[in-house]
Order: C-alpha cells, then structure tokens, then sequence
C-alpha cells in the first residue's frame, strides 16, 4: 500500500479544492480502501467528504427526492419515502454488499465502485483498465459474469452496483461541483462504455465531486430483482430494474434498467419501445427482451446471461402488470 | 479421590475458552506482543515456471525502514526438511505461480508491503502447463496414495461383470480445486533466543512444526519451541510447517530481531495448500434387484512439481458398498502449479461425491428408492480387506434419516414438484470417515489441593479440543471439570499428534486417559503415559464412522438459483463426548459441504497459472442466508474396539456425502444430472 495523505473536508468548496492530480475523495471507503490495498489505486492524498453537508434526503416539489451524495446505503434504503414511493431503489440498495458495507456506502460511493473483473482486480495481470495497452485477459480468460452488452475488444468488465441499476430506471439525475462550477449529469450520461478507453468509467472530469442525486416524481410501481450465486453478499450475475404503468390494458409507461451486463448500468431502451403501448402480456415482455438481447455479443462463458435476463426481465414485469 | 462426581462426558459443556475468544483476550498467532518486533511480507513469483535471475532492490536502499529484502542470492542456507516447499528462497527455480520468491523485512508493516509491491523481478518464464485434463499425456499411478494406501485395488473382473449386468452406470464427475480458507489466517512470529527459536505460530501440530522448522535450521526439535494456544481453524492447510514459518524465522535470524509474518488472504490460495481438482469415472453394475455385481471408480488428479501429494479419492469405495468385482484406481499428473494438500476430508470428500450421485443415478435406472438401494449393497464386512467391521450402523443412520426427514411416500421420480417458479427435490447419500488414533504422551499431576493438572501438546483448532479433553480427565480422575487444568497447545509439552484425521480427540483422548488410569492404579502424584505401544497393537481396519446425509433444494426455473431448505445430517460415530461442539463440528462440515456443492471453486486461468478468484469476495462459501434450515442428530453407537473412550472422529464426515445428497437432490427437483461442481445456476438455467 502506498503511503499517503489524509485531509478531512467540512465545506465542499474546500474538498474540491484540495484535491490534488493524484489525490481521490473518500467517502465510506468501501471500495476504494480494498483497491489501495491492492495496489491498483494509488492515490497520493485521500480527501475525506464524509464531514461534508450532504446527508440528508429531501423531498421535492412534485413529489421527486434529492438524495445527498454523503446519504448511507442502509439509510436510504430505510428511507420511509423511499420505501413507500421508490420500491425498486430500497430493494437494489438491501440486495447489496453486507449489513456493515451498506452501513458505510454512499449514495455517489456506491455510483463510482470499480468493476470486480478479477485481473482488474489483481495487478499482477494485465488489463487495460489498470494500465491502458496491455490488453484484456478476460476475453479469453475468466468472463463468466462479465458483459454481455456495449463491451469492447478492451474490455469487457461490468459495472458492480446494484443501486446505479435501480437509479437507471428512476430516470435519475446526478448533481456534480467541480472546479469548473456545478452541473447536472442525466444518470444515463454519467457511466461510459469501455470503448478504446476503459481505464475512464465516467464521464466525470478528475476533481468533481457528487453532490446528491435527484429522483423525479415516482411511479410508485416498481421492483428490483437481482440473481447471484449465493443467498447474500454477492455481486449480481443478472439484475432487473422496472418501473411499469399500465392504463387501459395497455402500458404507459415503462422503464427498464439491466445490472451485471455491460460496463454501465444497462437502460433497456430497445425493449422500452417494443412495450409502448403495447399489452402487458408474457410474450410482449419476452418478445421486448429480446429485442433489447439482439445486440448481445456473449463471450465463451456468460451466454447464460442472455436466458437469465430474458427470464427475469419478463417475470419483473409480470409482477408489475 | 472418590467417584461422586458426576461423569462429564457426554454433557454438552461449554467451550472452556470461549468467554476468552469473545473478549478478545484469547492471542493468536499474530497477536502476541513481542518486543521490537519487525515485519514481513511476501514477494510472490508471477509466473508459474521459469528462473529467478535476480531481484532488484536499489530504490529501497532509501527506506531506512527496510531491514532486508532476502531472496535466494542472499538468503541463509537450509537443511532439507523433508517438504520441497519449506525450502524457500533456495533456489532460482520458480514451480508454481505464486511461490515466495522473496522476502522483505521492515520495521513496519506499511513499509514491508510497500517494498514489495516495488521490488523488481528479473524472471526467466517458462512454457507452463497447469491445466489438469482426462487425457493428459503425462498422467501416471502413483505407488501409494495418502496416507499410505495402494492406488490400485482389484478384485474379480470388473470389465466382464459390467459387461453382463443388466444395469449399468458409466458416468464421470469432476470437483473444482478448493481451498481451505481457515479465518485465521497462516501466520508467525519468529524470536530467535540464541540458537533457539520461539514461534508463534498458527498450525494444526505444534510439536510437527518444531521438528520441521528444527530440521530446515540443523537445529534438535528441543530447540524449537511452537505456541499454538489459540488457531483459529485450518481445515488440514496447517497440519504441518508451512512457509511462513520458515521464512519468519529466517528473516528473524537475518535481521536479528524478531519477525512477524501473516499471510495476506490473497496468499492463502497459492503457498498453503488447496483441495486438488478430481476428475472422477464412476461404473456400476447391477441386478435388477439392485444388489451390485460391479464398482469401479477411477479418479484423475494432480500433484505439483516439487513433489507428490497423491489425494485418495477413491479408497473409500473400497467400504461402502458390497459387489463381487471391484476397481480402485487413482492417476496423478505433475502440473507447474502448488502441490494440493490436505483439506478436510482429503479423498473421501470428493470421492463420495463420484461414488453416491453415481449410486442415485443407478437407483434411477432401476426405479429403486436410493435409499433401499443402499440398503440392499450393505456388506458384512469390509468388502475388500475382508475384515469386519468394529461398528457399522449405515443402514440404521439412513433409516432414522428417512423417519426425521420426511422420506416416506416419496415419488422417486424427478421434476413432479413445483410451488410458483420453483421446482422442489430432495436428495440423500451416504457418508463415512475413517477412525483413526495416534500415538501421543499425555502427563497428570496431581496437586496438594486434590486439583489435577493435565499436559499434552494438543491443539485446539476451534474443535473444543481442550474442553472434551477436560471432561475426559475430569471423569477418568473423578474430579470436576473445574478442578482440571488443561494445558495444550505448546510443543514443549508431551508430544501429541496432529489436529487431523478426524483423530484429535481419539489419539489425545486415549493418552490422557492412560494416564489418568494408572495415576489412580499406582497412586503416584503424576503419571506420563505414550500411547505408542497399545496404538501399534491395534487393528486398523474396519474402523470407520458412518451417516447418512438428507438435503432438499428448492430450483428457481426463472434463474436457475439454488437454495437449500433444509439439510439433515444422522451419525453413527461411536460415543459423541460433547454434544455441544460435536453439533458444532457435524454442522460445520455439513455447511462446508454445501459450499462444495453450490458455491466453491477456485477458477484456474491456465495461461497464468493461478486462480483468478483469490479472495472471499470472489471465492464463494455458503453465508448466513444460505442456511435456513440446518441439523445434525446421531445414533447412540458403543463401540469397545476403537479407542478406550469409544468415541470416532467427527471432524470430518459432515463433509463427506452431504454435497452429493444437494447434487442428488437438484436433479430430483429438476431431472437435470450437473457432474461438475458446484451446480450453479448457468449449468442449470438453459435446461430448466
């Protein structure tokens, strides 16, 4: 691990300020403690936010939330309006990490983890990630729960939260402050695809800061569901998000949201359109699934992932309709 | 002395050390405060084969905190230990990815790894080859497998009596490399008083550890001095000296301070043993009645460069059932990879596997109810030494099973029952463990105040060692438990053998009771007593534990998930002298066992050599969630001929058979046979 220094922030002026070219904000650590461990972060400074005013969860005129950047997994996830109006957000956010990592996650913690591909994990291997030019071990190599969607023949790592998948399908958006001054990312723009450039997983600039993240007014029918290999404390092997309106027998609105199938958080917006209007029926969500999968290029080994999705994705909707 | 105490055996006493481990007050290795200690860490080899030209150090020079960065060019010479890879940093041959190629040793901890994340290799690769396959060209039979078994056994004509069965199974079964993972991490502090050395150390065997340690340094075993009050498991990774000791207390001699090294988790998968992957071929024949005219159960495996470790995969076919025609076989290829070591139930575990899903899909075949098929194959002695055995109670473990678990009325046939998008099964196999016993020393004393003191260099492994091995004097001197005072865990106390084999309590046991026996007898004040001469005397066959193992899954069809509703574990073995940590133990294995079936796997890359998930966030073992509904019950069982106690181990059976019965069940929930472990949701979702 590499030494470094430590300087706890109390005003976000100040912790943007003092970020250095190779310092990185701490908030509950959760990921990025492990990554220094690891040697594949080396930051030179940690600039501590977790003093910084941005714990609160606030309602919002017209019935949205803004979620401040600093709020705690477990806190969010308990969150009576949360609960009551965003059930899909509270089931991804308790289908996450542990008890004790959701007590220490935050809300734009949790947005910028690191993808857990196994050779980006261990510096002793080579990976575009880490170290841009030596390649992507995992095409060939370990892949079984990486993407299915949008990867690259750089990379093909996933991205890890199961609450970014819950956000995609919220329509949310992300409140950033910089050195430049403060804008608002659509949460669909804030993760990228690998491209020729995964080592940059978004499109934040180094020096920004997640503030809080807004949440527009709820369809209250919602439902997350995720598929790992164990009962608890696993990442997702497939997820779904869905928020479903239905009027007349037709649907409204529907928004569709994948997890563990591409670098980012995977808006399902091809099966979104197929279901417009259309029946609520089994066949429309598989048929809609499909068209989504149709751009799927499966590796060796997470072709499951496809029957996974297809599956799931129709039995959330089920449960909506 | 009188006898008006009441016995403590069979009571389910509390673990004597437990308010110490909950408190924190209990020391393990790492925590013992030794004044002007330094620190180690291991630089690791990235290549699996290949030589070690140098190791570049100039930018450390620096770093007033580095004491020394040794390797083979600079390191101390060792005498052979009689284990390759205690051997370390001799020489530049690199076998395994992972191997320690160096060590760097500094005043803090930060800095030791910090170095070593800096330190430059100047590495030679070789073409590796790491793969095990069926067809390896370089597969061979071994002399012997562990522990001392023939690796061929051969009765009859297995080839002619599959070919006129009217019934047959010919399948192959294959278990991924597992590793042990043990809480505690290996670890060791090194103090060097001279030429004697002192470690702490966490290990399965503290007077094994001395001798070892003693012969790489060309030391007596009396001068080196193991404390292992406290481990926190091993699971088999730590029943002999492994590379942390020696390099600490290489290191501690190089800079002459004493040194602490505790291997990072990441290192556990490659420098201290795993569970070798096993490729398994599995033939049977049959009456229509179901008895077995045919066994035949060949397992292929690997061993590694340094040396051969030979699993005995299949030596438990050679008790479990009866057939006329029988084939034993094991063949083990050398792979540029770490030597596999032994991890609980080492063979049996795995082999059941093979053995009892071939025996459910052989009672598929006949429309028979698995467990009457097993009924019908029980033999009246050893089937293949032909010696009887001292107790077997298989049968009535699967039938009292049947009657708690619910067995009765059940359709044989699979994927009948479904509630919402789940398909439900159930499964059973059997299980059983060698009982063994091992020569140890143990000493009483007794004290002015009618208060007894009893020594062994026992370890205690997160078992209850030191509490049943309490009741035991407690009861033999007809004290109270709280009038013993147990001492274990130090080498320098009477020699004991190794916390392994399921033979802890059996061996120790024993020499504390003969003992305590002949302190009453001769009314001295303090008796030592070795077991050696009355353990040589015993027969050693036909000495086994038996179970049957109960499972029911239910299979989500929109998934493919996994879930384990209940599991149910029946013993026979022998008298159980803790129901509390027996319990504990039986649990502990069953759960292990789970793991095997649904969850562990150590995922080979074979162009680097290694596994890939080397942590506990990517090597998957059952949580809390996973269990929901978990027992072990046993069968009262006398049996005079095992050891003076009665008892057999029950470290590891709970391992043994109990993934088969999940394998078992999640093809009676699904009709889906998975033959690769661990059954996951991919290799079962596009057939659902």
């Amino acid at each position: 691990m590499k030494t470094f220094e430590y300087t706890p922030a109390t005003e976000i002026g100040e912790a943007v300020g003092a970020l250095g070219p190779d310092a990185a904000f701490l908030a509950g650590g959760t990921n990025l403690v492990d990554l220094m461990k690891l040697g594949v972060a080396t930051p030179d400074t940690l600039v501590d936010i977790n003093r910084l005013p941005l714990r609160d969860v606030e309602e919002l005129p017209g019935g949205g939330l803004r979620i401040g950047a600093g709020v705690r997994n477990s806190d969010l996830a308990a969150h009576p309006v949360v609960r009551r109006d965003f059930p899909v957000l509270s089931q991804a956010l308790l289908a996450g990490a542990s008890g004790q990592l959701r007590n220490m996650a935050t809300t734009g913690g949790n947005l910028l983890q690191r993808t857990r591909c196994r050779y980006f994990m261990d510096m002793t291997k080579p990976c575009n990630k880490h170290e841009p030019g030596t390649g992507c071990p995992a095409r060939e190599g370990d892949h079984r729960n990486l993407a299915i969607l949008g990867a690259s023949e750089h990379c093909v790592a996933t991205h890890p939260s199961d609450m970014a998948v819950a956000l995609a399908a919220l329509d949310a958006t992300v409140h950033v402050t910089g050195p430049v001054g403060d804008r608002t990312v659509l949460f669909g723009d804030l993760h990228r695809l690998p491209g020729d450039t995964p080592h940059i997983d978004t499109t934040l600039e180094h020096g920004e800061l997640i503030t809080g993240v807004d949440l527009p007014a709820p369809s209250r029918n919602s439902a997350y569901r995720k598929a790992r290999d164990r009962a608890s404390y696993a990442f997702a092997v497939g997820s779904v998000a869905a928020v479903l309106d239905t009027a007349e027998g037709r649907i409204e609105n529907v928004r569709i949201a994948w997890g563990a199938v591409a670098h980012k958080p995977w808006r399902a917006t091809r099966a979104e359109e197929a279901l417009r209007g259309q029946a609520p029926t089994r066949e429309n969500f598989l048929a809609a699934a499909d068209a989504e999968l149709a751009a799927a290029e499966p590796l060796r080994d997470n072709g499951f992932k496809l029957a996974l999705l297809r599956n799931m994705t129709a039995t959330v909707l089920e449960g909506l309709a | 002395m009188t006898s008006t105490v009441e016995n403590t055996v069979g009571r389910p006493l509390g673990r004597i050390e437990g308010p110490a481990k909950v408190t924190g007050e209990a020391l393990y290795a790492a925590e013992y405060p030794v004044k002007d200690v330094t620190y180690a860490w291991v630089v690791q080899s990235p290549v699996p084969r290949g030589t070690l030209n140098a190791v570049v150090v100039d930018p450390l020079t620096e770093d007033d905190d580095v004491l020394a960065v040794l390797w083979h060019g600079n390191a101390p010479g060792l005498e052979d230990a009689g284990d390759p890879e205690l051997a370390v940093l001799q020489s530049d041959r690199i076998s395994y990815r992972g191997q320690a190629v160096a060590l760097v040793v500094a005043r803090t901890l930060e800095a030791a790894r910090r170095a070593a994340l800096e330190v430059r290799l100047d590495i030679a690769a070789e073409p590796h080859d790491a793969l095990l396959r069926a067809d390896h060209p370089e597969l061979y039979t071994p002399e012997k497998v562990n522990p001392d078994f023939p690796a061929e056994s051969r009765i009859g004509d297995v080839d002619a009596a599959l070919a006129a069965a009217p019934v047959t199974v010919d399948v192959r079964y294959e278990t991924p490399a597992l590793h042990n993972n043990p809480m505690e991490p290996h670890a060791t502090i090194a103090v060097w008083e001279g030429d004697d050395l002192l470690l702490y150390d966490s290990n399965q065997h503290g007077p094994g550890v001395a001798g070892t340690v003693a012969a790489a340094f060309g030391l007596t075993p009396d001068r080196v001095h193991v404390i292992n009050e406290h481990v926190g498991g091993g699971f088999g990774s730590k029943g002999t000296a492994r590379p942390n000791a020696v390099l600490a207390a290489l290191a501690a001699k190089v800079v002459g301070r004493p040194v602490k090294l505790a291997l990072p988790r990441q290192a556990l998968f490659s420098m201290v043993g795993y569970r070798t992957p096993t490729m398994q071929h599995i033939r049977l024949g049959a009456e229509r009645d179901g008895r077995l005219t045919a066994v035949s159960h060949e397992a292929v495996e690997q061993t590694s460069q340094l040396f051969e470790f030979a699993e005995q995969t299949t030596t438990i076919t050679r008790h479990m059932y009866a057939a006329a025609n029988r084939y034993t076989g094991h063949k083990l290829v050398r792979l540029d990879v770490p030597t596999p070591r032994w991890m609980r139930a080492p063979g049996e575990a795995p082999g059941m596997v093979g053995l009892e899903c071939a025996m459910d899909e052989l009672a598929e075949r006949l429309g028979l109810d698995p467990i009457e098929l097993r009924v019908r194959n029980e033999p009246d002695a050893e089937p293949e030494s032909g010696v009887p055995f001292s107790s077997r109670h298989y049968v009535e473990c699967l039938r009292e099973g049947a009657r708690r678990f619910g067995w009765a009325g059940r359709e044989h046939r699979p994927r009948l029952r479904r509630e919402g998008d789940w398909l439900i099964g159930t499964g059973v196999a059997g299980a059983s463990y060698p009982t063994m016993a091992q020569p140890s020393t143990a000493r009483v004393t007794l004290g002015a105040d009618g208060t007894a003191s009893v020594a062994i260099a026992a370890s205690d492994i997160g078992t209850g060692a030191r509490t049943i091995l309490t009741q035991i004097a407690a009861d033999e001197l007809g004290l109270p438990a709280s009038d013993i005072r147990m001492r274990i865990g130090d080498s320098t106390l009477p020699m004991a053998s190794v916390a392994g084999g399921s033979s802890g309590s059996a061996s120790w046991g024993w020499a504390v009771t003969e003992a305590c026996r002949e302190l009453r007898r001769t009314g001295r004040s303090e008796v030592t007593f070795d077991t050696s001469e009355l353990i040589a005397q015993q027969e050693k066959d036909g000495k086994h534990a038996f179970g049957a193992h109960f499972a029911e899954v239910r299979v989500d069809t929109v998934t493919g998930e996994v879930r384990v509703s209940r599991m149910l574990g029946v013993f026979a073995a022998g008298r159980i002298l803790n129901p509390r940590t027996a319990r504990s133990q039986f649990l502990g294995g069953m759960t292990m066992g789970m793991g095997m079936a649904l969850h562990e796997e150590g995922v080979l890359d074979s162009r680097t050599g290694d596994w890939v998930n080397h942590d506990l966030a990517e090597y998957h073992v059952p949580v809390h969630a996973d269990i929901e509904n978990i027992e072990a019950v046993w069968l009262e069982e006398h049996d005079a001929d095992v050891n003076p106690m009665g008892s057999k181990g029950i470290g590891e059976i709970g391992i043994v058979g109990s993934p088969a019965a999940i394998v078992n069940a999640v093809w009676h929930a699904t009709g889906v046979r998975v033959r690769d472990l661990p059954v996951r949701l991919d290799k079962l979702l596009p057939h659902l």
